[in-house]
């Protein structure tokens, strides 16, 4: 690790003003993340711009036909919240299988949204839920936020203050994970309102989370898992590595949409 | 007391209030006055020579106290690393072993060999200062095929065609003939995975020179720290041996890891002279997988004949094994000398002939883990019985019982006797473990939830108690491999016993104290073993092989039975009764016929006061030492079955019973037995499953962390069904044979043979990930769809 300063800001105002100030500055969450790779020298911030003391950062709260989930939220608080296990049992449910109990302890909704790893659980709920990210500029909608592995719309100097999840009817995730790391290697999350059902895929594509319009046509008619028999995914645009090839990714994620929609449905 | 804390008793270790408290002390909690830090600047390529290396920044960078490379080694004529075990090619010839610097001299050879050793303050320190080290590399082509590996650039000069060895055994004329008038052979080509030993306590060492005493002293990981002695000694070239000392505090797993002597240990003792200062380096992960020895990585191809009968004629086996860029401590005789003899498995095999290529790769050294050898070769001759049986209709319990050994002493055609065991005893009680006879049921209901099922066997031997010094030194081992011990009995009556073995997890504390306990009638906790010192404790062997109990124990027992003698004695002096007439039983010394007795704590005390003899007569004191060669190995065998359910949607495999019969001989503890045998699945499931190290062509290790390496979980395993028998060791004093190994040896074929029962057909490689798997179901299925 390099040499930094360390900063506490109390307001997310503050935040912002020190990562003005500080060009190679980062916001300091979890540091489930941000640690390890300053830790290989992979990562050398001039400044960490830590959020654990700013105000209003953190909670869970329902307004009006939302869950919004503060940024510093850690992943245990989010899987084992009584309003998130009432309306949005899968978010619980997914926050619940992230990486081990240090990492949930530790690890925020924010950070990880931010950090948008192209195997991370969240992205995928955020999609398929369509939910918004709310910073502390403006509000980003999930259709825009997520702009390709490592990368989100987020601009120098903005902050995730908490995201909106719009509650949806059906609900479900279902991840098969790497066998190594355990994030996920083709995560799925199913979301149904109203009419309209979304199907977001984490850990499989080389640009990060990504909507399946093979399964969301295929769902569209019937939410039911049924309705995804025979449904192909092409194999471009999908990671290879040791673990999976495209071709395994690309046969898994009806497979495990199909896990998904069913379990929505068993709830 | 005995039967509470004696042998056959499942007594609590005692060691593990200390570990689970945090109270253990490792090498990485040893910190000396005024100890400065090293941290090794490590290769970035697989092959390359090294143009220019510049040190000069580095060694003006904050808090760095020198900056030392091969070239200082050179200067203070610092040996190489050495392999102690000579083999000898067809040809008679001697293998050929590369220089193996402890830093690099003009050359580097895998991703993470040394190139530098920065010593400064601080680690943080030292690692910003290698930055500043300026190496100019002439990159070579990598060489990381076995296959292709002879055409590759040499590796070492005296390897041109990177070729280590050229060896064989059994008698390839009687092999021959026997293919000759076989009715079927069968034909299998398979991998034995690369796997990364991954010990939960990553290698350290802290060396320390006094300039007063001129001693050196070196804290490290070790497994056997006198070997580290004498070879750091005599050919490191470090210091006379009553000049250094090594000791091994407590050890967190080695699995064979921690027997080698390695670059980083040889040079923080050497650097502490040059620097003045005690040297400290401790492992990070990553280092740990680029440059902990690995294990395993054959490539077999195997044949065996078989009569109309389905007995077993000949087998033939040609395997190449990668040794990895340099030839590690034991590493030349691991795919040889303890992988061929266990070519003969359970069965009564006519002939046999094993030829073996050892070769040069650009990845890390390759040596003994986890049963060194005999996992391989158990994996090469499970797979093909297994094989043989479906190929041939046979029900494959039936077939290996038709063709098991059934007279002992055994001679096989590969060198070892088996002394003693019952494998029909082992089976029967598995078959029976494992409701086989009801698997047909069990596979119709998984097919019902559209699920793939599959039953595999692995009937394994192994061979233990590394071994009778002459005969090891026959096949071309360096040094002897016996084993030493001391008893001293305090004048109070308690005992401290000095083993040369050496604990990392095994529980020697508890088991070696029981026997102590057991034979002398003492108080279990009035026994301390003392272990890992080269000051403390007399030369020794150190632990390996699955060889503490029956070679460092039968040490122990031979000292105690000195020290009973030495107490008769001593008894009859102070009873004042002929030593005939002198019986011990129970912690008592009485005299035969009388109610006359001392307890041994009284007699003990006699032999301190000597007031009762004068020294004439007797030497006071009570203290016995004694040095136990084996005369055989010992052979531990039993049967595992494995059931695995396996999901075609998505390949993945779970085991879905695990049935484990073992003959260990007669057992000191069961608990620690069982627990070694529930290890030693989980890692022989680790293999079969889930690790396997990956070089890309340019020989990056891909699998350098958790990220990419799967290490087995305990969600990955069901609870074992664990039954024993026993047929007692022969040929050692406590008729044991050894328990550490067997899991890891017996697993791997176990689950594959399932795997393959399951998806029908043996097109499977270790290790089977859902990947594979899913994989090899689309293969079976297109063939289907092709037929
Ligand atoms: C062993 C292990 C296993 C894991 N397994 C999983 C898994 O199975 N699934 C999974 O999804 N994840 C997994 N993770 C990642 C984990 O969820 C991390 O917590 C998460 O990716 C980052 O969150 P953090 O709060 O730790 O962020 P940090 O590490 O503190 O920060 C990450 C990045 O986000 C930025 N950032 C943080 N907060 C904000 C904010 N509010 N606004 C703007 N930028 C911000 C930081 O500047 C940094 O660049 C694992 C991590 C570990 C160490």
């Amino acid at each position: 690790m390099y040499a930094f300063s360390y900063h506490s800001p109390k307001t997310v105002r503050q935040a912002a003003t020190l990562l003005g100030k500080n060009p190679d500055a980062k916001v300091l969450a979890g540091g489930q993340t941000l640690l390890p790779t300053m830790k290989q020298r992979l990562a050398s911030p001039s400044a960490l711009i830590d959020l654990g003391k700013a105000e209003g950062l953190s909670g869970i709260e329902v307004k009006g036909r939302n869950v919004v989930i503060g940024a510093m939220t850690r992943h245990a608080d989010v899987a084992s919240s009584a309003i998130v296990g009432e309306a949005i049992p899968a978010l619980a449910a997914l926050a619940g299988g992230i990486g081990d109990p240090a990492v949930r302890n530790r690890g925020t909704i924010g950070g990880s949204l931010a950090n948008n790893d192209p195997a991370a659980d969240y992205p995928s709920a955020v999609l398929a839920l369509n939910a918004t990210i709310i910073t502390n500029k403006r509000k980003i909608p999930a259709d825009e936020f997520f702009q390709g592995m490592f990368s989100t719309a987020l601009e120098e100097g903005e902050v995730i203050v908490k995201v909106s999840f719009p509650i949806p009817s059906k609900a479900a995730y279902e991840k098969f994970p790497n066998p190594a790391s355990r994030y996920a290697m083709v995560g799925v999350f199913v979301a149904k309102k109203g009419s309209e059902t979304r199907v977001a895929v984490t850990g499989a594509g080389s640009d990060g989370v990504f909507r399946s319009a093979e399964c969301e046509a295929a769902l569209k008619a019937r939410f039911n898992p049924k309705s995804l028999d025979g449904v192909k995914v092409k194999a471009a645009g999908l990671n290879s590595d040791i673990h999976a090839s495209s071709e395994y990714r690309a046969h898994l994620i009806p497979v495990i949409a199909k896990r998904a929609v069913a379990k929505a449905m068993a709830k | 007391m005995s039967s509470t804390t004696g042998i056959g008793a499942s007594v609590l270790r005692k060691e593990d209030i200390r570990f689970i408290t945090g109270k253990g002390q490792y090498t990485d909690d040893v910190n000396r006055q005024g100890q400065a830090h090293a941290y090794f600047l490590r290769s970035p390529h697989a092959h390359a020579t090294i143009k220019k290396l510049d040190v000069s920044a580095a060694k003006k960078a904050a808090g760095v106290l020198d900056v030392l490379t091969g070239d200082d080694l050179a200067h203070d004529k610092i040996g190489g690393l050495i392999c102690g075990w000579m083999i000898h090619n067809k040809d008679g010839s001697p293998m050929k072993a590369g220089a193996h610097p402890a830093l690099a001299q003009g050359k580097v050879r895998y991703v993470g060999d040394h190139v530098a050793v920065i010593i400064a303050e601080t680690y943080a320190q030292a690692k910003d200062a290698a930055e500043l080290v300026v190496v100019d590399y002439g990159v070579l082509p990598a060489v990381v095929d076995m296959n292709t590996a002879s055409k590759g650039p040499a590796i070492h000069d005296v390897a041109p065609d990177n070729v280590v060895y050229d060896w064989h055994l059994g008698d390839k004329a009687a092999t021959e003939a026997a293919f000759k008038n076989a009715k079927h052979i069968t034909k299998i080509d398979l991998v034995n995975n690369r796997l990364i030993p991954n010990a939960m306590e990553p290698r350290a060492a802290v060396g320390d020179y006094d300039a007063g005493t001129e001693v050196f002293t070196l804290y490290t990981t070790s497994q056997n720290p006198h070997v580290a002695r004498l070879v750091l000694s005599a050919f490191v070239g470090i210091a006379p041996e009553h000049k250094l000392r090594v000791i091994a505090p407590d050890v967190g797993g080695g699995f064979g890891s921690k027997i080698f002597i390695y670059a980083e240990e040889t040079v923080c003792v050497w650097a502490s002279k040059r620097v003045g200062r005690p040297v400290k380096w401790t492992a990070d992960r990553t280092e740990a997988f680029l440059s902990d020895a690995h294990g395993r990585d054959h490539i077999t191809h195997a044949e065996l004949a078989t009569d109309e009968k389905g007995k077993i004629l000949g087998f033939r086996v040609k395997t190449k094994a990668n040794l990895g860029a340099y030839l590690s401590t034991f590493s030349s005789c691991v795919p040889t000398y303890l992988y061929a003899p266990l070519l003969s498995g359970q069965y009564d095999i006519p002939a046999i002939y094993v030829e073996v290529e050892g070769i040069y790769t650009t990845t890390a050294p390759v040596d003994a883990y986890r049963g060194a050898g005999r996992p391989e070769a158990t994996f090469v001759v499970e797979r093909i019985m297994e094989k043989t049986a479906r190929e041939l209709g046979q029900d494959p319990a039936a077939f290996r019982r038709k063709n098991f050994v059934k007279s002992f002493p055994h001679q096989t055609p590969v060198i070892m006797c088996y002394d003693t065991g019952n494998y029909s005893a082992s089976l029967d009680l598995a078959l029976e473990m494992a409701d086989y006879k009801n698997f047909g049921k069990r596979k119709k209901e998984s097919a019902k939830n559209g699920k793939l099922r599959g039953i595999g066997f692995s009937a394994y031997i192994e061979a233990c108690g590394i071994a009778p010094s002459a005969a090891v030194g026959s096949l071309g081992a360096g040094v002897g491999l016996w084993e030493s011990a001391e008893v001293r009995v305090n004048p109070v009556g308690t005992v401290e016993v000095l083993t040369g073995s050496h604990s990392h997890g095994q529980g020697h504390e508890t088991t070696f104290a029981q026997l102590v306990s057991d034979r002398l009638g003492i108080d279990i906790n009035s026994v301390s073993i003392v272990h890992g010192d080269t000051d403390k404790v007399q030369f020794g062997m150190g632990t390996y092989g699955s060889r503490s109990g029956s070679v460092g124990m039968s040490a122990i027992s031979k000292a105690l039975d000195k020290v009973i003698a030495k107490g008769k004695k001593v008894a009859s002096y102070a009873l004042e009764a002929s030593e005939k007439d002198i019986e011990f039983k129970d912690g008592r010394f009485s005299v035969a016929g009388t109610d006359k007795s001392l307890a041994f704590g009284e007699v003990a005390l006699q032999a301190y006061i000597a007031h009762k003899f004068t020294g004439a007569e007797l030497e006071p004191g009570l203290k016995e030492g004694a040095f136990y060669d084996p005369t055989n190995f010992t052979f531990p065998s039993g049967v595992h079955i494995c059931e695995v359910e396996i999901d075609p949607d998505t390949g993945v495999t779970t085991i879905a019973k695990w049935t484990a019969v073992d003959d260990f001989g007669n057992v000191i503890n069961p608990m620690i037995v069982e627990g070694q045998v529930h290890g030693g699945i989980a890692q022989g499931v680790g293999q079969a499953l889930f690790e396997g190290a990956h070089y890309d062509k340019d020989g990056q290790l891909v699998t350098a962390s958790y990220m990419d390496y799967t290490m087995p979980r305990a969600d990955n395993l069901p609870s074992f069904q664990i039954g024993m028998t026993n047929t007692p060791c022969t040929t050692n004093p406590l008729g044991l044979k050894g328990c550490g190994e067997a899991g890891a040896i017996a697993s791997p074929p176990a689950v594959i043979n399932a795997i393959t029962d399951a998806i029908g057909h043996e097109n499977i490689a270790m290790p089977a990930t859902p990947l594979a798997v899913w994989t090899a179901i689309q293969s079976s299925a297109s063939k289907l769809a092709a037929e």
